[in-house]
């Protein structure tokens, strides 16, 4: 499976190796570097690369690649949903998973690592397990540690890995007893020029924040579940009771976790909150462009659109742009043709707007194609699918918990083509 | 075996016995080295040439310094020093000495170190040896597991035969992560030594009839990496696998759902067979069917498919929803190659939601939906805007995209299709707007409706500023007009307008080729063209100087008076061209075109040599021909062959004997235990939920450990199978104590069992005398169990009472509402009802599946299977129909460990539905109980079983509490006695007096009572003290002996029951506890029961 681990930061350096079976050099990584030269983009390696003797499987986040060197047919997915997991894992533990983290915690790194694979097939994986196995590191820890010289690594062996509730840990007490389920829903969308939707779809996540004592079981059950067309779970759910009833049925794992990710049904229609009118024309022959935006609410319920932020990919050949925004600040990046437009709150009274033109290069022909606008935004205490949690029941513990559901919609991909 | 097995052990023996020699002589140099060293660390700051040393100098201080913090320090250093793949392989020595270090985290540490670097430090490595075969024998499982882990990955192959004897006795270990551990420890030792191949695939074997699901991912892992062409083993486990595969952690899923595809590949036959006409009109049908429709609709045909084939496509399914990608892909390829076609778009779904997921996710996933589109373009059509594609998309998610797109369309969707690649065609990503070029110039060839177009299109792209785009368009183009070049003079004129100003190499070939080919049609422009050529021939790129040496010769034969000078200065500028290609085809030409008395043979066919009419290019998919791969493999995904690839067999004409995977109900126990014993127990078919197996189950509910709440929340499923956990137990450490001691336990059971048990003659002297005499058997096995150190297993006499006492309602407890409801996972309620279709064997190999298995051996508290009394809660005429019973089920409570779990069987004596059952208020009001769920309606004449859990305070004192229903509430109360205030434990005979020496005095309480001379034997006595008090046996070397430990469940008070048979059947009866009212009470409940009987 799995032979070793090379993590490579933007620059090209390998700033942390690992192996599971005996040493691969590292020059192996010469094939990967070579990938990366032909792809123009850093998302533009490929994930699978094949080698003389080695086959190397990469994932790129928080601009680091982690490549995995392997050696004999393995499904690339499992490999790759692995190194996911990794990632996951660091974020989890060290809040933020850049390559300043990673090095101050590097023996950390290296204990997870060795409690995640054995001989390069998946031990533990579930963050629960690991971190009875591993203490995350804090830094009252940290000092705590350097003073009294004791350590990260758990003094108690973890009851996780053997308990019929592999995710969920015993003995788990709180005061306050609290249990938080956040519905989020993204729209996926490309609008075309003339504003007529080609694509939107909702996909929504439930997470839940869950801090129970003992060994709660829950469900959650919806007011109109039909909604919800392809469905997958966390490990807690139990299928049968939701294929029966379709109802929400888990002993929920301990903390913050992904209870369900939905697909809502492509037979309703899906309602787009915002509407761009947009005119960017460049004209032949002239070194400018003509640019204006607006933005305007639309099927948004009464609710406010907030956090709205506007991208756009400008032509290779804008020099620069000299635009007015009718509120919050836009930025372009003359390197990359990157323009952001902080847009914040819109006010449907006063529909935001940027104008203003675009310098092209001297000589530079007129761009054959207007650039794609992506937006994000966010909609709070609105399910934009209409999706509703009827009620949440706790059975096998007595005290009552505190409950709360938030709903909260937000602009997946969200492209207007203009 | 066992002769060879001994013969590697001493031999090992002797090899440690040698190493440890030696490790002691190195620490003997070692020490008063240490000391100076410790003695310069202290005086560091005196000493200035010190912090000169090199820093692995200073490494190696630090590590053999005495203090704890520092060498932590200093591994830590190492681990970073490693991590970036920096040598620190000369510290070895002083790394290797702290192995055995008590700290955790040092010796984690160690490990990591000693993993990276014993292969190149052989020598060295080996003084680490003894450590870990030490920790291999540690009473805790996770210090074997670890201990095992560190010594199969130290990569010296000296230690081959110690890392195989180790491995064999963790397959057998009690605890299932250790198995687990072994399983992987079987690939390490297979990849360092693979002539241990015939003993590796031994220990594989035993370890696929692991029932526990922690164990199955890894030995399948083990599996397919030493033998995967050993299809005989998988057999017998192929329906245990099926069942356990929801519950298996989800890597293991992956890996056991591949395994079965190609298994399936090789045992059934095809379903494919007359399905064609199934394919697209019945997919909505089928959609939400369950499998019992299919079935029927399959068996009207003559195929029929074999139940095991349906068992695993059923029990694949639900992991469709499974979070992690690698396990929907694989369920989708099994799919793919093993359901009936009509069958196969339930996963499409599931494979488009996949594309939410990371970029690298897409990716492979996109490329198998390529794959797939290709053969079965109604699977995804449906999704097809799911494949649009964004700007943001990075460039090899858009070309896959792009090329699903091309395979979906068809005459009905072929326009949307355009108009989206019309939005492509401008992407400022120019690879892309290449790639869509070619994919509408496929759409084109395929759907001959547009192809005009399309064309048209095209042609309007030769205009577009961009070079590339129109070298594509032109390369596109060529193909185009090779299909249907008759009406198209006009194009071709067009594009040798463009050709002056079209760079790109390959684009200036294709217009070159064009007008050769067609020079008929533009028999103007053609020679002009030449003209040019003729011109820049010197400074073209190879591809376009070849066609060049092309158009001229067919020219040259068409129009031989406009071009024959042109012609020959172009080929006597190819004569001397640097590229021997060019050279080769230039002097082939000529001698072919140019007439000469040589070749005048060869010259007359010239024409019909240059000029025949060619076949048109097919446009293709790049992915036609990866189908040949497994979907979701790396080769699939490289489109090469990778190693270690396992084909994927054809579907046998003739399926082979289905009966080999029918498993016969004793056979593992073979396997498993060379003594003899009931590993598996027997089952009859007809009894599927009969009574007894529900006692067994319950029993050893309450068998798993003590620390384990959660684990006997399993319900009844899990019960049986840690059964046969713990029965694995005993038969261990009867194996180990040399002593035949389960035959003695299941001797009782006997008359119950006999008619199906088969008895296993595999140490037939002992066996004999055993079922000889049976009341000496028990003694036996106490004995035993006195012998071996791993303190264990339920003593077996107290099994028969059970099977007396225990009441019918049990079966009933499958409705409660336990913690987990494994009704929802296991998949056997679901086959129950259905006998019919499988046969008996596989019922009864069902049985034995669970979720993890969870039983831990180490710590397993000896459970007593008291006889189980009932006692009345509410009467069904003051109940007003609703009557309740209770009884201590002896299991640790799952609530909390301080409650006392009770089962109450609610009945519904009246003639109405009762709904809302539920427990109301209660007194004393700060009690603790757990109560059941609200039972919303229970049916007349049903009744139902639900557990509570109950704080007593390890007070007899009742608890009261309401039981209401919708309508009424009626005060009931439930009055412990003594003896269920308390959970057993385990000590071994020498903890015992030594605790019983600790409460002496006030803390003990002991009475002289006479008893009949028939009740004297151990068994009895056994069996009447458990039936009054929920304690563990403990063992006893006397025979006059008998002891007890007990703890109370509230505040875990320990409680110690002793007693003494003396002459003429009287007997000292002896408590000892802290809770001197409890001693006494318990005391007078022990003095009934054991006089009485």
């Amino acid at each position: 499976m799995i032979h070793s681990l090379f993590l490579i930061n933007a620059s090209g350096d390998i700033f942390l190796e690992k192996h599971w079976k005996s040493v691969v050099s590292r020059s192996v990584c010469d094939y990967f570097f070579e990938a990366q030269e032909r792809a123009t983009e850093p998302e533009n390696v490929p994930p699978v690369i094949p080698t003389p003797h080695h086959y190397l499987i990469s994932v790129l986040r928080h601009r680091i690649y982690f490549v995995a060197v392997i050696q004999s047919e393995v499904p690339p997915l499992f490999v790759i949903e692995f190194l996911h997991r990794v990632v996951d894992t660091f974020q989890d533990y060290f809040g933020v998973c850049t390559e300043a983290a990673i090095k101050d915690n590097v023996v950390v790194v290296y204990e997870l690592l060795e409690e995640m694979l054995d001989n390069g097939f998946p031990l533990a994986t579930e963050s629960n397990i690991l971190k009875e196995l591993i203490k995350p590191p804090t830094i009252l820890r940290t000092m705590v540690n350097t003073i009294t010289g004791s350590t990260n690594v758990g003094e108690q062996l973890p009851t996780g890995q053997l308990s019929v509730v592999p995710w969920r840990r015993t003995g788990v007490k709180y005061t306050n007893n609290e249990a938080y389920f956040d519905v989020v829903e993204e729209i996926d969308a490309i609008i075309d020029k003339s504003g007529s939707t080609i694509t939107a779809e909702i996909q929504g996540v439930i997470d839940a924040c869950v801090k129970l004592t003992g060994m709660p079981d829950l469900t959650l059950s919806f007011m109109n579940p039909r909604l919800l067309d392809d469905v997958s779970f966390h490990p807690c759910v139990r299928f049968k009771r939701w294929e029966a009833e379709r109802i929400l049925s888990f002993i929920p794992p301990d903390g913050n976790f992904r209870l369900l990710s939905y697909h809502v049904s492509s037979q309703n229609l899906v309602a787009i909150p915002v509407y761009v009118k947009h005119n960017i024309t460049f004209r032949e022959g002239s070194s400018q462009g003509r640019f204006d935006l607006t933005l305007g609410p639309k099927q948004t319920m009464g609710k406010a659109v907030e956090s709205v932020l506007v991208s756009s990919q400008l032509p290779r050949g804008v020099l620069n742009a000299n635009l007015n925004p009718s509120q919050g600040a836009y930025t372009f990046d003359p390197v990359t043709k990157l323009l952001t437009w902080d847009v914040g709150k819109i006010n449907p009274q006063k529909l935001p707007n940027l104008k203003g033109t675009m310098n092209l290069q001297a000589g530079a022909s007129k761009p054959d194609e207007n650039p794609t606008i992506n937006i994000q935004f966010k909609i709070q205490q609105m399910a934009i699918s209409g999706l509703k949690v009827n009620r949440l029941d706790m059975y096998g513990e007595k005290y009552k918990p505190f409950k709360g559901i938030k709903y909260m919609t937000k602009a997946g991909k969200f492209q207007v083509r203009t | 075996m066992n002769g060879s097995l001994s013969s590697l052990r001493s031999e090992a023996v002797g090899a440690m016995r040698t190493m440890l020699v030696s490790a002691e002589s190195l620490q003997l140099t070692l020490k008063p080295e240490l000391s100076q060293e410790e003695q310069a660390l202290t005086h560091t700051s005196s000493k200035a040439k010190e912090t000169h040393k090199a820093r692995n100098e200073d490494l190696k201080e630090m590590l053999e310094s005495n203090k704890e913090s520092l060498k932590l320090e200093a591994m830590k250093r190492i681990v970073g020093l490693i991590s970036k793949g920096k040598n620190a392989s000369e510290l070895f020595p002083a790394v290797v000495k702290n192995v055995a270090s008590k700290n955790i985290e040092l010796k984690k540490l160690v490990y990591v170190y000693l993993v990276r670097y014993a292969e190149e430090q052989q020598d060295l490595a080996l003084l680490s040896i003894s450590t870990f075969q030490r920790a291999l024998k540690d009473p805790n499982q996770f210090i074997r597991a670890s201990a095992l882990r560190v010594l199969s990955s130290i990569r010296v192959p000296i230690i081959v035969p110690i890392m195989m004897l180790a491995i064999k006795e963790a397959a057998s270990d009690l605890s299932p992560y250790v198995r687990k551990t072994s399983a992987h420890a079987i690939q390490k030792l297979f990849s360092l030594d693979p002539d241990q191949k015939e003993q590796l695939i031994e220990v594989i074997e035993k370890l696929l009839k692991d029932k526990s699901t922690l164990v199955a991912g890894s030995v399948v892992v083990a599996f397919e990496e030493v033998c995967p062409d050993r299809i005989d083993l998988i057999h017998k486990n192929f329906r245990k696998l099926c069942n356990l595969l929801v519950d298996v952690e989800e890597w293991g899923q992956v890996v056991i759902i591949n395994m079965l595809t190609r298994y399936a590949r090789t045992q059934f036959t095809s379903p494919w067979r007359e399905d064609a006409m199934f394919d697209e009109n019945n997919e909505k049908a089928f959609y939400d069917s369950d499998s019992e429709e299919k079935k029927g609709q399959a068996d009207v045909k003559t195929y029929i498919m074999d139940p095991d084939h349906r068992l695993l496509l059923r029990n694949t399914k639900p992991l469709l929803q499974s979070r992690n990608t690698a396990v929907v892909m694989a369920v989708a390829q099994l799919y793919w190659h093993l359901a009936p076609k009509h069958e196969v778009s339930i996963v499409t779904k599931s494979l488009v939601r996949l594309l939410r997921s990371h970029r690298e996710v897409q990716y492979v996933v996109l490329q198998n939906i390529a794959t797939m589109s290709i053969q079965r373009k109604g699977m995804f059509e449906p999704y097809m805007k799911s494949f649009y594609v964004r700007s943001t998309d990075s460039t090899h998610i858009k070309t896959l995209k792009l090329e699903i797109l091309t395979n979906l369309a068809n005459e009905a969707n072929i326009s949307t299709i355009l108009r989206e690649f019309q939005t492509y065609v401008k992407s400022q990503d120019k690879a892309f707007a290449a790639a869509t070029i070619q994919a509408i110039g496929r759409c084109a060839t395929n759907i001959s409706e547009v192809t005009d177009t399309c064309l048209n299109g095209l042609v309007l792209l030769l205009s577009n500023r961009d070079e590339s785009v129109v070298a594509e368009s032109v390369v596109v183009i060529k193909k185009l007009l090779q299909t249907q070049p008759n009406q198209h003079s006009d194009i071709i004129s067009h594009m040798a307008k463009l050709f002056d100003n079209i760079t790109v190499p390959m684009a200036r070939a294709s217009i070159l080729w064009l007008m050769g080919e067609y020079c008929e049609r533009v028999p103007k422009i053609a020679p002009d063209v030449l003209r040019k050529m003729a011109k820049t021939f010197t400074v073209e790129e190879d591809i376009v100087k070849l066609q060049t040496v092309n158009l001229a010769a067919k020219l040259f034969l068409t129009n031989s008076k406009q071009t024959k000078l042109l012609t020959q200065y172009i080929l006597n500028l190819g004569k001397y061209d640097q590229n021997y290609d060019i050279r080769d085809r230039t002097r082939f030409i000529r001698q072919l075109i140019v007439p000469s008395e040589k070749s005048s043979t060869l010259n007359k066919y010239a024409r019909r040599i240059l000029l025949a009419s060619k076949p048109a290019p097919v446009l293709e998919s790049a992915f036609k021909d990866r189908d040949r791969f497994q979907l979701g493999t790396l080769s699939h995904s490289l489109n090469i062959k990778t190693s270690g690839y396992q084909e994927l067999s054809e579907w046998p004409a003739v399926a082979p004997d289905p009966s080999v995977r029918n498993v016969e109900v004793i056979e593992p126990v073979k396997e498993w235990a060379p003594s003899v014993g009931k590993a598996k127990q027997s089952k009859s078919e007809d009894k599927f939920y009969s009574d007894d197996e529900e006692k067994e189950e319950n029993a050893s509910d309450s068998s798993s450990s003590d620390d384990s709440d959660s684990s006997s929340s399993s319900s009844e499923e899990s019960g049986s199978e840690s059964e046969e956990e713990s029965n694995e137990e005993s038969e261990k450490t009867s194996s180990d104590s040399g002593k035949s001691s389960s035959e003695s336990e299941t001797e009782p059971k006997n008359n119950s069992k006999k008619a199906t048990r088969k008895k296993k003659p595999a140490d037939s002297d002992s066996d004999e005398s055993d079922s000889k005499a049976s009341s000496s058997s028990a003694e036996s096995s106490s004995s035993s169990v006195s012998d071996s150190d791993d303190d264990s297993e339920p003593p077996a006499p107290q099994k028969k009472s059970n099977v007396k006492a225990r009441p019918k309602v049990e079966v009933k407890s499958k409705k409660e509402v336990s913690l987990l409801d494994l009704d929802d996972f296991s998949p056997a309620p679901m086959n129950a009802p259905k006998p019919s279709v499988f046969s008996p064997s596989l019922l009864s190999d069902l049985e034995g599946l669970s979720l993890s298995n969870v039983s831990s051996a180490m710590q397993v508290t000896t459970p007593s299977f008291g006889p189980m009394k009932t006692f009345e809660l509410l009467h069904h005429m003051t109940g007003k129909g609703l009557s309740a019973k209770y009884h201590f089920p002896r299991q640790p409570c799952l609530y909390q460990p301080s409650m006392v779990s009770v089962q109450v069987i609610l009945t519904n004596g009246s003639d109405h539905t009762l709904e809302e059952i539920h427990v109301g208020d209660r007194s004393p009001a700060s009690l603790h109980i757990h109560c059941f769920n609200t039972i919303e309606r229970l049916e007349p004449r049903a009744s139902v079983t639900v557990s509570m859990g109950i704080d007593f305070s390890d007070s007899t004192q009742a608890a009261n509490f309401q039981l209401c229903t919708k309508e009424d509430q009626f005060s009931v109360s439930i009055q412990p006695a003594v003896g269920e205030l308390l959970m057993p434990s385990t000590m071994t005979e020498a903890d015992f007096c030594k605790e019983q020496k600790k409460l002496l005095g006030m803390n003990e309480t002991s009475a002289t009572i006479t008893m009949t001379t028939a009740n004297t034997s151990s068994q009895t006595i056994n069996k009447q003290v458990l039936s009054v008090a929920n304690v563990g046996v403990a063992p006893s070397s006397q025979n006059n002996f008998h002891r007890f430990a007990g703890r109370t469940v509230s505040s875990g008070a320990l409680v110690l029951v002793s007693l003494e048979l003396k002459e003429s059947s009287s007997a000292l009866l002896t408590i000892n506890t802290e809770k001197s009212i409890m001693a006494s009470m318990l005391l007078q409940d022990l003095k009934q029961a054991l006089t009485e009987a």
